[in-house]
């Protein structure tokens, strides 16, 4: 089975000031896979996440989008951010606008299309994903579960060729998550390519083909789920699961 | 302790005992500012020169006489500051949209931007109206307008946006950047993220102070009788002074009265509303 890359990392390094966040990481992901970021609050996840959808301006190295290198100064940003889709941790939601409206502005805006079509697309996607008796409402009536399902289909409305999803359950109720993570699971299932920085382990377990452990702007440890978190080679590695272990997050 | 009502009928008590204190409540408020409002009117209306101040500011007849022409001069200060506000409100956006641009090419018209806030908000606004009244026309440029009432209007309409400029700058800056980073990953350009994410929810939010600049420009058209236009303010001038009585000044503060007022409450309720949802909304 010949593998098909999406996105490479080759050698990216990211300092914010004096802080170098980022100091050389190599990544490759395929298509129809899922890969896992984990570390430690603070090791870079959002940060890399971000200068892959070059909201963040890299220092060095190259990203590639499809085998085009998309952080090239003469690489048009906007449209390569157009073929990926980002979900926020804190969900970001227009709240100016309802629901539908959210989820209809990049496809009409972004990519120009008509907008019954994308109104057609947009009540199918939220009809899926439960969420079609509050297309009309506005994000600050939804419950944190059901605005991170919106920001979700938002990213999808544009069908991404990748999803970047930044840690999408961490500012959600214990009792929420699941709802969220599931529809994930889903989109796996169905072929989505996706980059997840992620501190629910079980789900990486679950869900990605690779994990990958970002520690010092590098990435310590990968490998398959079960290695990596089961039976990790690296002591940073271990340091860092023992203390999810301890804290009961394992 | 003793109870006076069992269970059944608590409720209706309660409420007897609510509607029994706001009552009690209604009467306290009317009461007090009948003796407060009343003291000071006793106290005006008792002083020595009392019946001469009552000749001069508040004689009826003057009053009946002068009105019909003050009301017409108001309708000039109408007309004016519906239309400066509504150029405020265009010049102002512009000029905010000028000082926030990043590009290196525009940084002459952010620097022009700039010094066009410091100067129109640090001079007076009456300096101002003089300058451009009488200072343009006697620059005899062809073209450029010589009616006092245009010449008044360009000299608010500038001070003004100066100031609402600033507010709505102020509210392109209060929208959290993570509004913009999630536009920006949409795919949207800045120019679209700016128009369809962030101007539309800095301008709800700016509403209120919007309108609190408008209603010191509806009482600062009267500024421009320097300039001689027959607005409110000036007939009611010369009305006094032809009759010796001010009762015209009275007359026309009324009508400025009639304007400000009804704004004040809008912006009331409008804050008392938002206060409300900021209470109930969750703060992110
Ligand atoms: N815009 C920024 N300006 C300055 N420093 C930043 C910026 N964004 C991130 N950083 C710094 O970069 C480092 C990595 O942050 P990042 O948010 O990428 O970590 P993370 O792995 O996502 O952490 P968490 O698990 O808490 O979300 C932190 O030290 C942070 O302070
Ligand atoms: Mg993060």
């Amino acid at each position: 089975m010949t593998q098909t890359p999406v996105i490479e990392v080759d050698g990216v390094t990211k300092a914010f000031g004096d802080n170098q966040v980022l100091k050389g990481v190599d990544l490759t992901l395929t298509e129809h896979n899922a890969v896992a970021l984990i570390g430690a609050s603070g090791s870079g996840k959002s940060t890399l996440l971000r200068c892959i959808d070059l909201l963040v301006e890299i220092d060095d190295g190259d990203v590639l989008l499809d085998g085009e290198v998309i952080t090239d100064p003469s690489c048009n940003l906007v449209e390569a951010r157009r073929r990926l889709g980002f979900v926020f941790q804190a969900f970001n939601l227009f709240p100016h606008l309802t629901v539908r409206e959210n989820v209809v502005l990049g496809p009409i805006h972004a990519h120009g299309r008509p907008r019954a079509q994308a109104d057609e697309e947009a009540h199918e996607l939220l009809k899926r994903f439960g969420l079609d008796k509050r297309a009309d409402a506005y994000p600050d009536t939804l419950s944190g579960g059901q605005q991170q399902r919106v920001a979700l289909v938002r990213a999808l409305a544009s069908r991404p060729r990748a999803l970047l999803l930044d840690e999408i359950t961490s500012s959600l109720d214990p009792e929420l998550v699941g709802e969220v993570l599931e529809l994930v699971v889903e989109l796996k299932a169905e072929g989505m390519t996706m980059m997840i920085a992620t501190h629910e382990m079980s789900f990486a377990r679950e869900v990605a083909d690779e994990v990958c452990f970002l520690s010092e702007g590098r990435i310590a440890e990968r490998g398959d789920p079960e290695q990596v978190l089961g039976d990790p080679q690296q002591p940073e590695t271990q340091k860092f699961l023992r203390r999810l272990l301890e804290a009961g997050r394992l | 302790m003793q109870l006076t009502t069992d269970r059944s009928n608590r409720g209706a008590a309660r409420e007897e005992a609510r509607r029994r204190k706001s009552r009690r409540g209604a009467g306290v408020s009317a009461i007090s500012s009948v003796v407060v409002i009343g003291g000071l009117i006793a106290l005006v209306v008792s002083s020595k020169g009392w019946p001469a101040v009552q000749e001069t500011f508040f004689s009826w007849a003057a009053f009946k006489d002068s009105f019909p022409e003050v009301l017409r001069g108001f309708w000039l200060d109408v007309k004016l500051f519906i239309c400066v506000e509504i150029v405020v409100l265009v010049l102002g956006l512009v000029i905010a949209l000028c000082r926030i641009t990043s590009a290196a090419a525009l940084y002459p018209i952010r620097l022009l931007a700039i010094v066009y806030t410091d100067l129109f908000r640090g001079v007076p606004t009456i300096l101002v109206i003089y300058l451009i009244g009488f200072g343009l026309p006697a620059l005899e440029l062809s073209g450029v307008p010589t009616s006092p009432v245009l010449l008044g209007g360009l000299a608010l309409a500038l001070s003004y946006s100066a100031y609402v400029a600033e507010v709505y700058r102020a509210g392109i800056d209060s929208i959290h950047p993570s509004q913009k980073a999630s536009a920006l990953s949409l795919g949207l350009t800045n120019t679209q993220s700016l128009r369809l994410v962030i101007l539309p929810q800095a301008v709800r939010r700016v509403v209120p102070p919007l309108l609190n600049d408008f209603i010191s420009l509806q009482k600062d058209v009267a500024l421009v009788s320097v300039l001689g236009p027959l607005e409110a303010f000036r007939v009611a001038q010369i009305s006094a002074s032809s009759n010796f009585n001010y009762t015209p000044l009275i007359a026309a503060a009324v009508l400025y009265l009639c304007v400000t007022v009804p704004l004040a409450r809008v912006l009331d309720r409008m804050q008392a509303r938002r206060g409300q949802l900021d209470g109930v909304g969750t703060v992110r």
